[in-house]
């Protein structure tokens, strides 16, 4: 029942939780607002099959995931092979996972706009 | 007081039978992780099925801004994302009482572990209702559209393009009909629910009202949906118009494919779920931590595994967030 922190380093950790929170906070605010505004430039431009600000969405939600657990579930201070255990075989299996459907999708797509049957009647 | 202190498995130090630690983590903690990393991709198994999904009807999604615009006390107001932006709040608000707790926990501080466990447990109850309030609007819905023959959804806008709800152009015609009440039925079962408005109505309705036009799922430029053209609306309309949809449920939904409907229910759903798991099980520990298991325990570790616990549900509402209101 080791813990890491001990008294001494105790404001340190505090300072660390507040300013995850507004890292946090910022990062929400600035999704809500380019949500809510859709600049042109990023809805209208593509980046490898995805809009700019999909990849802006996709990106920060990755920054907030990597801030909830490194700081908030405290894997900044566990081994680096309980971390890897944990982070590498999520990482692997769900990109492999995402992009194995995501293909089958856009292929199914494919054939519903291409194929000589309608589906839309 | 040493009886009570956690206990010891006498294999301490032993290489084989259990004392070596390569992990540095505890038992439960170690579990705790195994099944955050399973769940973790239970969740993405549901969210890679609503990516292939919208893969699949990439052109034809329904548009989550028209969706979810709703925001209390602001009734007709377009308020897209507002709201689901202060759910998010709220429960990263609640994650950061949760980790004061567990901080709380390691300078063996009770009454502060207390006040930071009630503040967590009080957040997680004001997402619960707040989701609540979400899915209510969603079954509900606003406007109502008619299905297809093909399951499609048409809805209806005027000549501006502004959406028109049913109820302000049809009305239902009187008929006369007996309410099927459940000691009539086979499997002793009455009729769930009952729409007095009919197709026959929404047509007549339609027909009636020359500046109405159907709008089609079709997405024709980024966040704008085909409209089609009078004539072309009667004919879409009076051929391939078979039912009435208000609201959503498990089979249809005013607001597009069917499969929007169920992706909202399952993810959102199992999601709540999960808050909900979370808040009974921090219940319980916080009464553990009011009458001192842990004080005399000496380690507030349980704390943290339900803090784990909490932190991953909120990481998977990040996603959620994202992929159903953002993306």
């Amino acid at each position: 029942m080791a813990h890491d922190t001990t008294h001494g380093e105790h404001s340190g950790s505090k300072k660390r939780i507040w300013q995850v929170f507004i890292i946090l906070s910022v990062l929400t605010i600035v999704e809500v607002v380019l949500g809510i505004f859709k600049p042109d430039f990023l809805v209208y431009n593509d980046l490898v099959s995805l809009t700019l600000l999909n990849w802006i969405f996709i990106i920060l939600t990755i920054v907030k995931a990597y801030y909830i657990v490194w700081a908030f579930m405290h894997m900044e201070h566990e081994t680096a092979s309980l971390r890897r255990v944990v982070v590498w075989t999520a990482v692997f299996l769900i990109s492999y996972l995402i992009a194995i459907l995501l293909i089958e999708g856009d292929y199914i797509h494919d054939i519903y706009e291409n194929s000589y049957m309608t589906w839309d009647f | 007081m040493e009886a009570t202190t956690v206990a010891k498995t006498g294999t301490e130090g032993k290489i084989w039978g259990g004392g070596e630690q390569p992990l540095k983590a505890s038992y439960g903690k170690l579990m705790m992780w195994f099944f955050i990393s399973s769940d973790a991709l239970t969740f993405s198994g549901f969210l890679a099925a609503y990516g292939f999904t919208r893969f699949k009807y990439i052109n034809q999604w329904p548009i989550a801004d028209e969706v979810f615009n709703h925001f209390p006390f602001l009734h007709g107001v377009d308020a897209p994302m507002y709201y689901v932006a202060l759910m998010t709040f709220i429960l990263i608000l609640s994650s950061v009482t949760m980790v004061l707790a567990v901080d709380a926990g390691h300078q063996m501080n009770k009454n502060k572990v207390i006040n930071y466990m009630a503040l967590t447990i009080l957040g997680g109850i004001i997402f619960l209702s707040a989701q609540a309030w979400e899915w209510k609007n969603f079954i509900q819905g606003e406007y109502g559209a008619v299905q297809t023959k093909s399951g499609s959804i048409i809805q209806f806008v005027d000549a501006d393009g502004d959406r028109v709800a049913l109820d302000e152009f049809a009305s239902a015609a009187p008929v006369t009909r007996t309410k099927h009440i459940d000691n009539k039925g086979v499997w002793f079962r009455g009729e769930d629910g009952y729409n007095p408005l009919s197709i026959e109505d929404v047509k007549a309705g339609f027909a009636a009202n020359p500046n109405l036009r159907v709008r089609t799922m079709e997405i024709v430029s980024p966040g704008e949906k085909e409209i089609l053209n009078r004539e072309n609306s009667l004919t879409k309309l009076n051929t391939s118009g078979v039912n009435v949809v208000e609201g959503a449920n498990l089979t249809a939904n005013e607001y597009g494919a069917p499969l929007f409907g169920d992706f909202f229910f399952f993810i959102t759903g199992f999601h709540g779920f999960h808050v909900l798991s979370g808040v009974i099980i921090l219940i319980i520990i916080f009464f553990n931590v009011l009458v001192g298991t842990y004080e005399k325990r000496g380690s507030y570790e349980m704390v943290e595994k339900v803090g784990l616990y909490w932190h991953f549900v909120d990481l998977v509402w990040v996603f959620v967030f994202t992929f159903f209101y953002l993306v």
